[in-house]
C-alpha cells in the first residue's frame, strides 16, 4: 500500500516538474487569439471601431468587450471571418460605426498646404513627409485611408481620392449565372 | 532522332478553320495614321518613357527603358514625329488604359544606326542584355520576356520551338515557318546556344504539312541537334507543358516549370525575332498577324507594333454583321472591348465574329458531375469542383485543387454539357486570390507602420522626459553652487580682465553639454558605412560654417 503510494506521488511529482518546466520553456508570446482577430482586421488603423487602433479592437473582442461588427473598412467580409474564427453568429455592420466605403488615399493639395504639420501627427502609419513651414504630402502606397489627417488640417487642404483601378488590380468580374429550369 | 511521341492526357478537337487564312503569303500592313505604342507592355512592367511631344524619333530608336527585372526595351516601329504621350485603351481582357507614345509617321520609315552582334565573341550576360535592349519577348501571347527565359545557361538539356498552333483559326506561326523558315532556324540555334541546350526539337502540328516540308528544307543542313517533328493536332498540344510532354515524354508535375526538368520552350515567331535582332541589329518593330473570322479579305498580315486593330481591320474588310472582335484565338483569346487598342507584341491574331460564326453562347445549366471536364482537361485537373469552389468563392479550396495550375485553355467548358462557362469562373477566383493576397500584404505593411510609430511616439516621449529631468538637475546644482557652478561644470582658462569673454565661455560650455545629453539615440551603433556618411556630412557642413 505504501509503495504504492509512494509510487504514485512521485510520479506526480516527476509530471507536475515537467509540466510547470514546459510551461515556462514552451511559453506562449502574446495572445493567440487576439493575434488571429488582429490578422483579420484591415490594419487602416481608423479608430473608428471605437478603439485606438485595430490592436486594441482585437484586445477588446477577445476580452468580450466589445462586439464583431464594429470595423466599417474590414465590411461584411471581415464580420464573416470573425464571426467564423470566434464561432458567433454573423450580424450586420454596426450603424453607428459607419459605413463600408470604396478604398480611398488621402491627397494633400500641395498648393494650399501651409506645413502645419498637424496632419504629420495625426497619421497612425507615418505615411505623410514634410516638415515645419514646409509643403507636405502623401505617400499614397502607404496611406491606409483612415482619414485621419482630415480633420486636424487648418486649411482643409486634405481630400480623400477612391483608388481607381490599375491593371494590376483589375479584378475579372464573377460570371452572372442564368440559370434555366432543365425542360 | 526522337524515338517515338507521347500523348498528353485530355484535350478536345476544335474544328481548325485554319484554311480561310493560310492560303496567302504575308502582306506588309501599310503605315498606319498613328502608332499608339503602349509603355507598358505586359501586365509585369511599364517602361519609363524616354522622349517627349514634338520630338522626331528614328525607326528603332529606344522610346521606352525597361524597369525592373522583367522590363524590356520599347522603341519607335517607324520614323516619324512624336505627337502626344497619352493614356490609350490596352490590349488586356480589362480595356483599361495605359500611358502610351503616339507617332506619327513621316512615311519614310527610316532607319536608326544598327549593326549586329557577333553574340559568340561576347559575353552571355552581354548577349542577353543585348536582347532585353532589342524588347524581344515571347511572341506567343504571354509575352514573357526572353532574356529572363534563358536563365544562367545551364540545366537545359532540351530546347523546344513551339510551332504547334494549335487554337483555332490562328495562322501566323504556319505562314511564317513556311515563308521563313531559315530565320526561325537561325533563331533556334542562337537560342540553343545561349541557354546551352544539347538539342533542339521543333513541334508542329501535323495539319500544318506545307510548314513542316518549308522546315525540313531549311534544316536540311543544320545538322543532328536540330529536329523538325511533326506532333498530333490535338488542341492544346501548343500548351507549354503539352508539347513537351509530347515531344520528351516529361511529364511536368503541378507547381513545377519545364526548366525544373531541363526543358525550355520558345515559340517560333520568338525564335525569328532573335535572329533578326542579333543577325541583322533589328529590335522586335513588327510581328504578323492573322486577321480573320466574318472578313472579306482574311490573310496574314506582317504589321508595325502600335498599329491600332481599327486601321488593320480595313486591310481585310469586316463584313456588315460582324459584332464583336476577338483578340487572339476563339478558346483563349479576349474579346476586344475597343478597336482603338494597338498591336503589341504578343497579338497573334484578330478575329472578327459574327453571330452565325459564333452564336452566343446558351444559358448555363446546373453541372451534373459528368466529368467530361476532368477528361478534358490537359492540366489533370478536377474542374467541376474548381467550378464549385470558386463559384461558392471557397478560395482557399480552390487553391488546394491547383487553381493555379489551370493553364486557361477552356477545353473543360469546350465539352461541358451544360455549357458553364468554367473559365471566366476560373479567373475570377484567380483575380480574387491575387486581390487578396495585395491587400494583406498592405495590411502587415500597415501593421508594422503602426507599430513603429507608437514604439517611435514612446520613444520621443521618453527622450523628452529625459532631456527635462537633466535641465531640472543642471538648475539644482547651479542653485547648490550659488555662482560658481559655470567654472565647475567647463573650466575654461577664465582671466579676471575680461569678465563678458568668460560669461561666454561658460555658456557655449553650457550648450555643449546638453547638446550631448539629447543626443537623439538612433545614432547609437551605426554600421561603419553610415558612421562615414554622417563624418562625411559633418565635414561639409564644417566647410560651410567655416
Ligand atoms: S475600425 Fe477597423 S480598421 Fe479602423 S481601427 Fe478599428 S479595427 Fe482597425
Ligand atoms: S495619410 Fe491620412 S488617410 Fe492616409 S493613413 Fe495617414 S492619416 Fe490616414
Ligand atoms: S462537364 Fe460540365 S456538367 Fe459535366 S461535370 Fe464538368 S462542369 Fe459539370
Ligand atoms: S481551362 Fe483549366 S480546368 Fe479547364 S481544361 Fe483547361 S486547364 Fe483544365
Amino acid at each position: 500500500m505504501l509503495t504504492a503510494l509512494l509510487i504514485m506521488t512521485g510520479i506526480a511529482i516527476v509530471l507536475g516538474a515537467a509540466l510547470g518546466y514546459a510551461s515556462i520553456r514552451f511559453k506562449v508570446e502574446g495572445d493567440p487569439l487576439v493575434e488571429k482577430i488582429d490578422a483579420i482586421l484591415p490594419q487602416t488603423q481608423c479608430g473608428q471601431c471605437g478603439y485606438p487602433g485595430c490592436k486594441p479592437y482585437a484586445q477588446a473582442i477577445s476580452n468580450g468587450e466589445a462586439d464583431i461588427n464594429q470595423c466599417p473598412p474590414g465590411g461584411e467580409e471581415g464580420i464573416r471571418k470573425l464571426a467564423d474564427l470566434l464561432g458567433r453568429e454573423f450580424k450586420p455592420l454596426s450603424e453607428e460605426h459607419g459605413h463600408e466605403k470604396p478604398k480611398s488615399v488621402a491627397f494633400i493639395n500641395e498648393q494650399l498646404c501651409i506645413g502645419c504639420t498637424l496632419c504629420i501627427q495625426a497619421c497612425p502609419v507615418d505615411a505623410i513627409v514634410g516638415a515645419a513651414k514646409q509643403m507636405h504630402t502623401v505617400v499614397s502606397p502607404l496611406c491606409t485611408g483612415c482619414e485621419l489627417c482630415v480633420a486636424p488640417c487648418p486649411v482643409d487642404c486634405i481630400a480623400m481620392v477612391p483608388v481607381g483601378e490599375t491593371v494590376e488590380t483589375w479584378k475579372w468580374k464573377y460570371p452572372v449565372i442564368e440559370l434555366r429550369p432543365a425542360a | 532522332m526522337i524515338a517515338r511521341l507521347f500523348n498528353f492526357r485530355g484535350g478536345v478537337k476544335p474544328v481548325s478553320h485554319k484554311n480561310e487564312s493560310s492560303a496567302t503569303p504575308i502582306v506588309k500592313a501599310p503605315l498606319p495614321p498613328r502608332l499608339v505604342i503602349p509603355l507598358r507592355q505586359s501586365i509585369r512592367s511599364t517602361a519609363r518613357c524616354l522622349v517627349q511631344p514634338g520630338q522626331r524619333v528614328l525607326k528603332g530608336e529606344h522610346i521606352g527603358e525597361g524597369e525592373g527585372p522583367l522590363g524590356t526595351s520599347v522603341h519607335a516601329s517607324t520614323s516619324g514625329t512624336v505627337v502626344e504621350i497619352a493614356s490609350f485603351p490596352m490590349a488586356h481582357a480589362s480595356g483599361l488604359e495605359t500611358p502610351s507614345v503616339v507617332i506619327e509617321p513621316d512615311g519614310e520609315d527610316r532607319w536608326i544606326d544598327h549593326a549586329p552582334l557577333d553574340y559568340r565573341n561576347v559575353s552571355r550576360n552581354a548577349a542577353l542584355a543585348y536582347l532585353r535592349n532589342s524588347g524581344i519577348v515571347g511572341m506567343g501571347g504571354a509575352g514573357f520576356p526572353t532574356h529572363v527565359k534563358l536563365g544562367n545557361g545551364s540545366g537545359i538539356d532540351t530546347l523546344v520551338i513551339n510551332g504547334a498552333e494549335c487554337e483555332p483559326w490562328i495562322t501566323c506561326d504556319d505562314r511564317l515557318m513556311r515563308e521563313r523558315a531559315a530565320e526561325v532556324l537561325s533563331g533556334a540555334t542562337i537560342l540553343r546556344e545561349l541557354i546551352g541546350a544539347r538539342r533542339v526539337l521543333i513541334g508542329i502540328e501535323d495539319n500544318k504539312p506545307e510548314a513542316i516540308t518549308a522546315m525540313r528544307a531549311a534544316a536540311s543542313g543544320v545538322g543532328d541537334t536540330l529536329e523538325i517533328v511533326p506532333v498530333p493536332t490535338l488542341y492544346p498540344a501548343g500548351g507549354e507543358k503539352q508539347l513537351i510532354r509530347v515531344l520528351t515524354g516529361i511529364e511536368i508535375a503541378q507547381g513545377k516549370l519545364g526548366a525544373d526538368f531541363g526543358v525550355q520552350c520558345f515559340n517560333v515567331g520568338t525564335a525569328q525575332a532573335v535572329h533578326r535582332a542579333i543577325h541583322h541589329g533589328e529590335p522586335l518593330l513588327s510581328r504578323i498577324v492573322t486577321l480573320t473570322g466574318n472578313v472579306a479579305h482574311p490573310g496574314n498580315y506582317e504589321v508595325l507594333l502600335g498599329t491600332p486593330v481599327d486601321a488593320l481591320l480595313k486591310l481585310a474588310g469586316p463584313k456588315a454583321d460582324t459584332d464583336r472582335y476577338i483578340m487572339g484565338g476563339p478558346m483563349m483569346g479576349i474579346d476586344l472591348q475597343s478597336l482603338k487598342v494597338p498591336v503589341v507584341k504578343g497579338t497573334n491574331c484578330v478575329i472578327s465574329a459574327s453571330p452565325a460564326l459564333f452564336p452566343p453562347p446558351p444559358p448555363e445549366l446546373p453541372c451534373i458531375r459528368c466529368g467530361a471536364c476532368a477528361r478534358a482537361c490537359p492540366a489533370d485537373l478536377q474542374p467541376f469542383e474548381l467550378y464549385w469552389f470558386s463559384r461558392a468563392k471557397n478560395f482557399g479550396k480552390t487553391q488546394e485543387y491547383h487553381l493555379f495550375d489551370c493553364i486557361e485553355c477552356g477545353c473543360c467548358a469546350f465539352v461541358c454539357p451544360s455549357r458553364i462557362p468554367l473559365v471566366d469562373y476560373y479567373r475570377f477566383a484567380k483575380s480574387e486570390i491575387w486581390a487578396r493576397e495585395r491587400d494583406l500584404k498592405a495590411s502587415d505593411q500597415a501593421r508594422d507602420r503602426f507599430e513603429f510609430r507608437n514604439f517611435r511616439q514612446e520613444r520621443e516621449k521618453e527622450e523628452k522626459a529625459a532631456k527635462l529631468a537633466a535641465k531640472a538637475a543642471e538648475t539644482r546644482a547651479k542653485l547648490a553652487d550659488g555662482t560658481s557652478a559655470g567654472a565647475a561644470e567647463a573650466p575654461p582658462p577664465v582671466s579676471d580682465e575680461d569678465p563678458k569673454k568668460a560669461l561666454i565661455a561658460a555658456a557655449l560650455a553650457r550648450a555643449k553639454q546638453q547638446k550631448a545629453a539629447v543626443t537623439p539615440q538612433n545614432t547609437e551603433d551605426l554600421s561603419p558605412e553610415t558612421q562615414a556618411e554622417i563624418d562625411e556630412i559633418e565635414a561639409r557642413r564644417e566647410k560651410l560654417n567655416d
